[in-house]
């Protein structure tokens, strides 16, 4: 029991939509505090909603956890009231220890003043005592890779500079408990390493830490355990794995269908569909770690159209692009479109890591580059698979060493992919 | 970490602070003790980054009180208007009287503007709130440091004499800084959430300022003696004066109600401060 650091219990917090209004309500607000009646607020008031609903968990000593969910999911709100920033309408929170926030960083920089200051001032808004900062001056320095700058005015730091200065600062503070909302989200890959490796350090030497991101394979490295929220609620609370599933699953809900707000082109030829089929023609949302693959995009031609140049392509679901098929790029001419009719893109083996994927398709006009119709988010494909790896490719392999070569172990998948066709049906 | 050491408990439910007194007069007190170094850290902040983005830097402290002091020293020796006999040379008289004012209004104006500058930080980190505040009297003793150097030569150009009671001065002086803070304080919550208060405040002050006896001497003529009894800044101003230029203090009930007043006012603004905060910055950044 001792060993719990945070302990939230039935936790709620609403939010105003109109700012007028909310402004209004902060003044009774502040008014009901200051004759002492202010208690559990379970009522909405007008133009109000829930931004955190009834949350509770734990949180125990050398504990990592991850908060994931959607924007507004109430990941944010929830460090906010566990910082002490803002109170909570319903519920009790308790917090055992020091709690501290690698939030904002480089927040109360005085652009006029150098790196060097703003390192006393900054840690010193962060309740580091002077003496310390002392001892430490030349780590955080040094940990910020910014030597050179350290005597010039912040204002003439990159965005970048400014952020490492600033996590740095924070990265060095002692607390029971960490807060990290997004912010390693910023800076170069070789800075986020760093960052990653210091919130592993601090993890090891048995600070709590509680980590938002939207970025799911930090979170899946970092953390031992995740929250999954969803409008406020808590929608799974466990594993990290099964969290970022369970999340995964929830955007899939909220993306399904064709995205008519962004849909556009001249329309002489309109995407109906993308299908994504097996070996048999089934329609599949799943597949595994090298499957065959093939996707259809049917089309219908309102008049005809002259060597269309089709595109599908792949992103991983809310983040980077992981490729893109073109016609043009692959030398096939489609010829005449009339009517209705599909073009298939056959893949032979989809070497793409578990996660799931999301794909768009485009119709261009011959010159490759205006569009006769784009369809975003035309279909969710999820890749399933034992391989618990970071990354998107699969690149199949073979392994050997040089003692007696009989290290050769299996790939998982033929071992010659074929290229991928492009067959069209009229 | 073999950690046996108890940790600190922080608990936060939404009931009001203002139930457990003695919770809140505690948290008060031990924010004020850390407080102390962050404070002065800002100040060192706020002074170096002003001076370092100025040419002209701590003239700016007193040029403004003496401009003033010249616009009305030239009304009242052409007579354009008349305020009355002052019993210690007018320009003396004037320019203490601005520099006493200029420093009320710089209280006044201290709290909003440190924690409208602090937005940014304030909604995303916890530090003691009380920090901001302090750090801002700093910055207005300092200002007003060098306003006193120039008092001083001008008391020595005018032959003032020295006297005992000069030595109470800063009684009233720092009264009177109270005040503005308290006052300050109080209109902090509201002028956060809403504009209109910073854009009313010049409004206000200026026509305050023709409600004090800065330029001319506290009036006993009805009604206006009775103006100058409502306004709070009166006494404390008027008290401040006499003990700079004369030594000698001859308003001390009105004084020693309003210092009562002041007191009361900035413990009350605090509370006000501390328990509104939270529900502001929710406000600010939702």
């Amino acid at each position: 029991m001792t060993d719990t650091l945070v302990n939230v219990e039935n936790v709620s917090k609403k939010f105003c939509r109109n700012l007028k209004r909310s402004l209004w309500y902060g003044v009774k607000d502040v008014g009901t505090e200051m004759i002492g009646r202010g208690s559990e607020r379970t009522e909405l008031r007008a133009q109000e909603f829930w931004a955190v609903k009834d949350v509770s968990f734990q949180l125990k000593r050398g504990e990592t956890l991850g908060l994931i969910g959607h924007n507004g999911a109430g990941k944010t709100t929830m460090l906010r009231m566990l910082n002490g920033l803002i109170k909570p309408d319903t519920g009790r929170i308790v917090v055992r220890g020091r709690i501290q926030a690698l939030i904002a960083l480089g927040a109360g920089f005085n652009p006029v003043l150098t790196g060097r200051e703003n390192i006393y001032v900054n840690a010193s808004v962060l309740g580091i005592p002077k003496a310390e900062i002392d001892r430490r001056f030349d780590q955080i320095v040094d940990f910020s890779g910014i030597e050179e700058f350290i005597d010039t005015p912040v204002q003439s730091y990159s965005s970048g500079m400014t952020v490492r200065l600033g996590f740095s600062i924070a990265a060095h503070l002692e607390p029971d408990i960490l807060l990290v909302d997004e912010v390693l989200a910023v800076g170069d890959l070789a800075f986020k390493t760093k960052c990653q490796v210091r919130i592993q350090e601090l993890r090891d030497t048995g600070v709590a830490i509680i980590l938002v991101s939207h970025n799911l394979h930090t979170i899946s490295h970092v953390c031992s355990r995740a929250i999954t929220f969803e409008k406020g609620h808590v929608l799974y609370d466990g594993d990290t794995e099964r969290a970022i599933d369970v999340y995964r699953n929830s955007l899939i809900k909220a993306n399904k269908g064709l995205e008519d707000s962004l849909r556009a082109g001249t329309g002489e030829i309109k995407i109906q569909r993308l299908e994504i089929l097996d070996e048999y023609e089934g329609i599949q949302e799943e597949c595994g770690v090298g499957d065959y693959v093939k996707l259809r995009v049917h089309y219908e031609a309102l008049e005809p159209v002259v060597n269309p140049v089709f595109n599908v392509t792949m992103h991983v679901l809310n983040s980077h692009q992981v490729t893109g098929i073109r016609t043009d790029v692959d030398g096939v001419e489609l010829g005449t479109l009339e009517g209705t009719g599909h073009v298939d893109i056959v893949i032979p083996n989809l070497n793409l890591l578990p996660n799931i994927y999301t794909m768009d398709a485009v119709i261009f006009h011959s010159d490759g580059f205006t569009f006769y119709d784009r369809v975003n988010k035309a279909a969710n494909l999820r890749v399933t698979g034992g391989l618990q790896v970071n990354g998107t490719a699969y690149l199949p392999h073979v392994w050997a060493n040089e003692a007696g070569g009989n290290g050769r172990i299996p790939p998982i998948t033929s071992p010659q992919p074929e290229l991928a066709q492009i067959e069209t049906v009229k | 970490m073999n950690n046996t050491t108890i940790l600190p408990e922080t608990i936060y439910t939404p009931e009001s602070q203002m139930r457990s007194p003695g919770l809140l007069l505690r948290a008060m007190v031990s924010d004020i003790k850390a407080s102390r170094e962050l404070s002065w850290r800002l100040f060192v902040r706020d002074l170096s980054a002003q001076y370092r983005q100025s040419v002209f830097g701590v003239l700016w402290a007193f040029v403004p009180p003496i401009i003033t002091s010249i616009i009305f020293i030239i009304l009242q020796s052409r007579n354009i208007v008349n305020f009355g006999e002052t019993d210690i040379p007018y320009p003396v008289f004037v320019l203490v009287g601005t520099i006493l004012w200029q420093l009320f209004t710089e209280s006044l104006n201290a709290p909003l503007k440190s924690v409208t500058a602090s937005k940014a930080v304030l909604v995303k980190i916890n530090f003691p709130r009380e920090a901001l505040i302090i750090s801002a009297v700093y910055l207005i003793m300092f200002n007003l440091a060098i306003k006193l150097i120039v008092l001083a030569v001008i008391f020595i150009v005018f032959q003032v004499p020295l006297t005992w009671g000069m030595l109470l001065a800063p009684v009233a002086i720092i009264m009177l800084m109270l005040l503005g803070i308290a006052l300050g304080l109080l209109i902090t919550p509201l002028g956060m959430l809403y504009t209109d208060v910073t854009t009313a405040l010049p409004v206000i002050l200026s026509l305050w300022f023709f409600l004090t006896p800065v330029v001319y001497p506290p009036p006993d003529v009805f009604p206006y003696s009775f103006v100058a009894m409502l306004n709070p800044v009166s006494p404390l101003l008027v008290a401040a004066r006499d003990l700079l230029t004369k030594g000698e203090i001859t308003n001390v009930v009105s004084f020693l109600l309003v210092s009562l007043f002041t007191i009361v006012t900035l413990f009350v603004a605090w509370v006000l401060y501390r328990v509104s905060l939270p529900i502001i910055i929710e406000r600010m950044s939702a």
